[in-house]
């Protein structure tokens, strides 16, 4: 009898540790970034074409860098609470612009000219801020992802916190929810901007 | 067409499919001239995980991320990095996630020594039973006459019943 006891008691451990498992977001990857440098970059902005804006423009600020792209499903349902936030507050939410056209997956990357895709990219890009609403301080555009790359994005949206040295203090993957940003990162900011 | 016939073609299919698949992605990462680097971008991207797929390497992952992370590798190696370097590279962007094969610290600890801890736990268990069967044995000797007389009698006097 003894026996039984001993496999029912490593089966229901076994169950428990499938339910803890399934309950784990195999999204939500830590990010080797946080403590670190934001990496540098220098990326044309959005409303002013002939301007550029980097990390280090942002030196002295805590601020939020938020990946996102037209073609991004998730950014239109977090869009909303992004909008919610930048009239809530007066922290500089940037906008990262991601892959804008190549990203979509629509387009044959071969037939485009590198001008073409700058100009479509910005037009697709514009467009959406008119409709959805602009949250952002400033978007700049990455159009081939490269600063995505070295940002670890690897599925937009993400955000992440920067304080005023320039170090990414919280990377969120996916889009952010009402509770995400009321509960972690609002407190995050007032404490980083004490 | 009876359903074996049909289950076969299917398999078969399935098989051709998954062929034509591979080769694609290997033409495009033939295009470039160098053999040599070739060969180390593909063995650099077998050992990174795609991000996106999760359960893929970014050598058979067709994911955007997967294609502009061979580009990035791609341009490492042209531009004389070393493995080491490019390995780091990604380290330091996606963390060690983006390993196939983490490294064995205080995190990965579980990972790399459950497997033996399991495989011990096992020897143990096989032993402790094999040894407690080997005393039931011994103590399995033959009855005795004394004992074999009085089962016999118990016997007769169920059979008479």
């Amino acid at each position: 009898m003894n026996r039984y006891y001993w496999i029912l008691g490593g089966f229901a451990a076994l169950v428990a540790l499938l339910a803890i498992g399934l309950g784990l977001n195999p999204r939500d990857v830590p990010s080797p970034l946080v403590g670190k440098s934001a990496p540098a970059f220098d990326l044309t902005i959005l409303a002013t074409p002939d301007k550029t804006l980097g990390p280090k423009d942002m030196q002295g600020k805590v601020w939020l860098l938020n990946v996102w792209s037209s073609w991004c499903v998730s950014c239109r349902a977090e869009h909303p609470v992004l909008v919610d936030f930048s009239k809530k507050t007066d922290v500089p939410l940037i906008g990262l612009n991601y892959k804008e056209v190549r990203g979509d997956g629509g387009f044959d990357m071969s037939k485009m000219s590198a001008e073409d895709e700058k100009k479509l990219a910005f037009q697709r890009a514009n467009t959406w801020l008119t409709q959805h609403g602009d949250p952002y301080k400033l978007t700049v555009m990455d159009l081939d992802g490269r600063v995505g790359i070295d940002y670890g994005v690897y599925g937009v949206p993400e955000t992440y916190v920067i304080d005023k040295a320039g170090i990414i203090r919280m990377k969120h993957t996916g889009p952010l929810s009402p509770d995400v940003l009321g509960n972690k990162i609002m407190p995050l900011l007032a404490e980083l901007n004490k | 067409m009876n359903i074996r016939s049909l289950s076969l073609a299917l398999i078969f299919a399935t098989f051709l499919g998954s062929t034509a698949a591979i080769a694609s992605s290997t033409t495009e990462a033939a295009i470039a001239a160098d053999p040599v680097a070739e060969k180390r971008l593909q063995h650099l991207s077998e050992e990174l995980r795609c991000l996106v797929c999760q359960n893929q390497n970014i050598a058979d992952s067709n994911a955007e991320l997967a294609q502009d992370l061979r580009r990035e590798i791609r341009g490492m190696i042209q531009a004389g990095k070393s493995d080491k370097e490019i390995i780091d590279f990604m380290v330091a962007r996606y963390g060690d996630f983006v390993l196939y094969r983490p490294p064995v610290k205080g995190i990965t600890l579980l990972l790399w020594g459950g497997p033996v801890a399991l495989l011990l736990l096992g020897l143990f268990v096989l032993l402790r039973y094999l040894r407690r069967r080997a005393m039931r044995m011994a103590d399995d000797r033959p009855l005795s006459a004394a004992e074999a007389g009085r089962a016999d009698a118990l016997l007769r006097e169920g059979d008479t019943k």
